[in-house]
């Protein structure tokens, strides 16, 4: 059990974490993208009347905690997950565990993750990271965004911990339990779970706002915006799609090319080409989100825009929509096994 | 994404990391690779800290004329927004939003200050006369 923690970098921090602390236990096909995938992540919400960081509330991939949760129990694998009300209990928690020499996966706040560059250091608090170690006062990290690990001050850390607001991670702590051997059959039957239910986020939600009818949905709203917010504002809106869509941690493309990749790694563990078509599919709608993403910057750096500008990002989205719509179809379609 | 339209734009993220992106090979299968940045989002980050920048102005403004108290000055200040706040302070949001009105604010308990004076990371003395 105790082995040194060895360092993942990954796009998206809760997949590295994932990725990583199976890894440590020797699950050693996983991927990022196996991760993201059979955990469904890919994901797209707007939810109307919501301010986030005064900007609109979108979401390009899952609720947090849905992947690790989701990845481990299509591999039967057993994890703990645990909260504290008590910060001084929480730590002893922690402390207890890594003396074992267990790594475990923490949610924490980026507003106190000193490490970080203060600009990026917003008040999310669903940011994760893996604790492999302490020396002195200091606490030993693998931050999955890092090139390298790192390590932050106990102040610091029951700070980021107990991080308060929505989605506060009250000293959430999880890692692997209990990992049996796991057959390739039992892979494949994650990786078709995970595909299907990614097909029914996408496709079958209720309502407009969720899946790739909420791609629409904001399509919709940003053809308003200009007239509704004036450009300054709208342009703080669609700044701000872009940093939920390519910021650090996203893979790029709203994490449509994790999501591609991840088909392509499908199609050779269940030996079925038809898989690789399909992410053409969704490397086309990841570069569609790239290529709205450059028109969103013209208008938040040139302030001399017109309606037609907004039009123009409106009319990509819709044809996002329309390809993720019919990648997802097409995958639904499909007879997996 | 093909590997040689990966980005490579300076940003904030100089000295701390490069990014991880998925690209596509030659072979057109994906793999990864590191990015240094993106203008595209350099500019929205900017853009959003001239936002913050602004906003943490108007708020000393509405402060100097009487017209809101210091606990909206430092919720700007502190990039925060009401949930976030309430949070911190075991305040609910309606709670805060009265305590934003100075007259409220002037007569608040010392053990309620000190609420704020800990969520915003603050002396009692700079939280009553914001600098």
């Amino acid at each position: 059990m105790s082995k040194e923690y060895t360092h993942i970098q990954s796009a998206h921090c809760e997949n590295g974490v994932t990725t990583g602390l199976l890894r440590h236990h020797d699950v050693d096909f996983m991927t990022e993208p196996l991760a993201f995938g059979i955990g469904s992540g890919l994901f797209y919400i707007h939810i109307p009347f919501l301010k986030i960081n005064n900007g609109p509330a979108i979401a390009f991939r899952n609720m947090p905690g849905a992947i690790f949760k989701r990845t481990c129990d299509a591999l039967r694998i057993k994890v703990k997950k645990i909260k504290f009300r008590n910060e001084e209990t929480a730590k002893e928690y922690l402390d207890n565990k890594i003396s074992e020499g267990v790594p475990v996966g923490c949610q924490v706040g980026v507003f106190h993750l000193t490490y970080f560059p203060k600009e990026y250091r917003f008040h999310f608090n669903a940011h994760n990271l893996i604790i492999y170690g302490k020396k002195g006062d200091d606490y030993m990290i693998s931050d999955p965004v890092m090139e390298t690990v790192t390590s932050l001050p106990t102040y610091d850390l029951q700070r980021a911990r107990f991080a308060k607001g929505p989605l506060a991670p009250k000293g959430h702590l999880y890692f692997p339990e209990k990992i049996g051997t796991i057959s390739n059959e039992q892979l494949r039957s994650a990786i078709i779970k995970g595909i299907r239910r990614n097909v029914r986020d996408m496709l079958y939600i209720p309502g407009n706002i969720a899946g790739v009818k909420g791609i629409r949905y904001t399509s919709k709203k940003i053809r308003k915006w200009r007239d509704e917010l004036g450009t300054q504002k709208a342009g703080l809106y669609l700044g701000q799609i872009v940093r939920m869509q390519e910021e650090i941690g996203t893979g790029g493309g709203g994490f449509r090319f994790l999501y591609a990749a991840f088909l392509q790694q499908a199609a050779k563990h269940l030996g079925d080409n038809r898989l690789l078509s399909i992410s053409e599919e969704m490397t086309k709608a990841g570069d569609l989100w790239r290529a709205s993403a450059m028109k969103m910057a013209s208008i938040y750096k040139n302030k001399n825009n017109s309606q037609q500008d907004f039009d123009a990002i409106a009319d990509i989205l819709l044809e996002i929509y329309e390809t993720e719509k019919r990648a997802f179809q097409n995958l639904g379609k499909l007879k997996l096994s | 994404m093909k590997k040689e339209e990966l980005p490579q734009d300076e940003s904030a993220l100089k000295n701390f990391t490069r990014e991880v992106c998925y690209v596509k090979n030659d072979a057109g299968e994906y793999e990864t690779d590191l990015s240094k940045g993106w203008n595209v989002k350099k500019d929205a980050l900017d853009n959003a800290w001239d936002d913050v920048r602004n906003r943490v102005e108007a708020a000393r403004n509405a402060v100097s004329t009487g017209e809101k108290s210091p606990v909206y000055y430092f919720m700007e200040l502190q990039l925060m927004d009401l949930p976030i706040l309430a949070g911190y302070t075991g305040f609910w949001k309606m709670t805060i939003r009265r305590h934003m009105d100075p007259n409220v604010f002037n007569k608040l308990s010392e053990p309620k200050l000190m609420k704020y004076a800990k969520a915003f990371g603050v002396s009692m003395e700079e939280l009553r006369n914001p600098k």
